[in-house]
């Protein structure tokens, strides 16, 4: 009862924070609460929020996947490459590829028992060369015959940019995934306890894999929507992601060493960074370098925080 | 007659891997075995070798650090700015700007119980916004004083002077490890920190002191580059040095799990993974491959000493 009130405590830290922003931001600015505005932060967030939404699944597990951006860059370069055959090809082509190289890092987690740091870290290094390799170190540019992949990116569905939809169904299918799935209560049991639950005798193994496999897959529908988005495939693109990724995880109340956390507190949290970023950019005097340090040391605040709930959870 | 040095551990095999990389190397790549391509490989593994050195001594405590890179270019960017000024001010502002990161680092780790990865990562985003800050706002610091380029670009004899700093700090930290009380609390806090501190081992202090100077000696490889460039550039100087650093460790079979540090093996680690680098730059290996094969390498060092399921 007392952890459930605490964790209510952490998810509702955030969201609070997050009303603050928003509230702050009106009082502030007369082009914050303007539907461009608004519509231009969700759309910017969005392909963040689906990489953030694959590392939950990650951190939830006990894990931690430091490859995504790699594996964005190498999916959005695929699709781009690719596109000539068609726009669904693409999609496949480039989802698939990312969700192949989680399931890599998965397997190397699980079953050759290196820690996720470091196959992912190794799985980072080693996209990133091979990305580059096979797009020559340069942009791609996505076939105009395939219109329904650069519509992923900058399309609408009734009024609503596509990559705002594909977010909020991404999030609902992830909670859901969670919440009311036998797949998303053993995510929980192996965070909580890996050790535990593979005596209970979960198929822990293969439950790892999965996270790390959709990790990778989310990663994927972010780098192709980016490609959509820019209209090419970039391998430079998704530099840095894996670190924002899991601020956002972070931010939003699910603890890193696993077992806590979910969906909701992580759409909170990309889209807490996502409006201080906002504001930050209506204030218009901070300089970028002066973001970063606000990042970094935003980061360090809530760990900070949180550090001080998790003594006290029993 | 200890039995661990008759059974072939982590260390020798990278020991192995060095020679027979070395010796065909020699045999099948133009040029390699020449007096200037081997000071050339010790002097481009300087910065790598110093930011390894510190980065043992943290995963010897069972933690990580990725700030690294951005130590130095912290380092980097305020001995730059300064230079001018004074030489001396210079150096000391950048050793005290770097090791202040570090015991931040150290602090939050120790002091909050702050996962290690979470804590550098953070200070890795924020310490390169701040590097940008001191040069001036974004600019290229370009150093024009010849005394302070001496230290990336000086030589004693043939030896470049990089190189005998990064000799420095492998004679010093191996007595660190092997001689001292500080050597002995860092293995005891990685091996098993709630039985270090029943044992009254100072488990925070050790703490702090390992990323303190883990963060200092990446001051020195910031300054090396800085003056060997004769510039400091903040969005550059030392990225992915952690990375670097991190293969250069664990190749050399000092496992992340903490307990173990092997100074011995992070050199020839840190070596292993330059020749590799040098090898495939003279053999027109593509820089993208190279990645990919550093990649592989680590795995299967890390695969080796990996735990086993009890």
């Amino acid at each position: 009862m007392r952890t459930r009130a605490l964790a209510l405590l952490r998810g509702s830290g955030a969201l609070v924070a997050l009303i603050a922003a928003c509230i702050f931001g009106v009082a502030r600015y007369e082009a914050f609460l303007t539907p461009e505005n608004v519509l231009n932060l969700l759309r910017q967030n969005s392909m963040l929020g689906l990489v953030a939404l694959g590392m939950t699944f990650v951190i939830i597990s006990g894990g931690i996947d430091l490859s995504v951006g790699a594996l964005l860059a190498i999916a959005g370069v695929v699709a781009a490459m690719v596109s000539s055959r068609g726009s669904f090809v693409a999609v496949v082509a480039g989802v698939g590829v990312a969700a192949l190289l989680g399931t890599t890092n998965g397997l190397l987690i699980a079953r050759a028992r290196i820690q996720p740091f470091i196959v992912t870290l190794t799985m980072l290094i080693a996209v990133r060369g091979a990305t580059l390799a096979i797009s020559a170190e340069q942009s791609i540019n996505v076939d105009v015959g395939a219109s329904r992949l650069v519509w992923l990116g900058r399309g609408d569905v009734a009024g609503l940019p596509s990559p705002i939809v594909l977010l909020l169904l991404a999030y609902a299918f992830g909670a859901v995934l969670l919440r009311f799935t036998r797949f998303g209560r053993y995510v929980y049991a192996i965070g909580d306890d890996a050790e535990a639950a593979r005596l209970m005798g979960l198929a822990t193994d293969r439950i790892v894999i999965t996270t790390y496999a959709l990790s990778g897959a989310l990663a994927g529908l972010a780098g192709v929507v980016l490609a959509g988005r820019l209209g090419s495939g970039q391998p430079v693109a998704g530099g840095g992601w894996e670190l924002d990724a899991i601020a956002a995880v972070v931010v939003g109340g699910t603890m890193l060493t696993g077992g806590h956390g979910g969906a909701g507190s992580t759409l909170i949290g990309v889209l807490l960074l996502g409006v201080i970023f906002n504001l930050f950019n209506l204030e218009g005097t901070i300089s970028p370098w002066w973001q970063w340090v606000l990042r970094g040391g935003f980061l360090l605040g809530v760990v900070v925080v949180q550090s001080r709930f998790q003594r006290k959870t029993p | 007659m200890n039995w661990r040095r008759v059974v072939p551990g982590p260390e020798y095999a990278v020991v192995a891997s060095l020679v027979f990389l070395v010796v065909a190397n020699s045999v099948f790549t133009p040029n390699f075995a020449s007096t200037g391509n081997l000071w050339n490989v010790l002097l481009q593994v300087s910065p790598v070798m110093l930011c390894a050195l510190g980065m043992t001594l943290v995963i010897a405590t069972g933690g990580v650090d990725l700030s690294v890179g951005s130590t130095m270019a912290i380092a980097g960017a305020i001995a730059g700015v300064l230079v001018e000024r004074s030489m001396a001010l210079a150096l000391v502002a950048a050793a005290i700007g770097a090791t202040f990161v570090g015991v931040l680092n150290g602090t939050l780790i120790a002091a909050l119980r702050v996962q290690p990865i979470v804590v550098t990562l953070a200070t890795l985003i924020a310490g390169r916004g701040l590097a940008q800050i001191i040069s001036h706002d974004g600019q290229l610091v370009t150093i024009d004083v010849p005394a302070f380029m001496t230290i990336g670009r000086g030589h004693v004899g043939p030896i470049p002077l990089p190189v005998l700093i990064a000799l420095a700090a492998v004679v010093a930290s191996m007595f660190v490890v092997r001689s001292t009380a500080l050597g002995r609390h860092v293995l005891a806090v990685g091996g098993n920190p709630a039985a270090a501190r029943l044992a009254g081992v100072p488990v925070r202090l050790t703490i702090a002191t390992v990323y303190a100077a883990s963060a200092a000696l990446s001051a020195i490889a910031g300054v090396i580059i800085a003056a060997r460039l004769g510039a400091s550039d903040a969005a550059k100087l030392g990225q992915n040095m952690e990375l670097d650093a991190i293969a250069a460790v664990v190749v050399g079979g000092t496992a992340l799990a903490g307990g173990r540090a092997s100074i011995g093996g992070t050199v020839a680690g840190a070596l292993l993974m330059q020749v590799i680098a040098t090898s495939f730059n003279m053999l027109l290996v593509p820089y993208a491959w190279s990645l990919a094969l550093k990649a592989g390498i680590i795995l299967v060092a890390v695969y080796l000493q990996r735990p086993r399921r009890v």
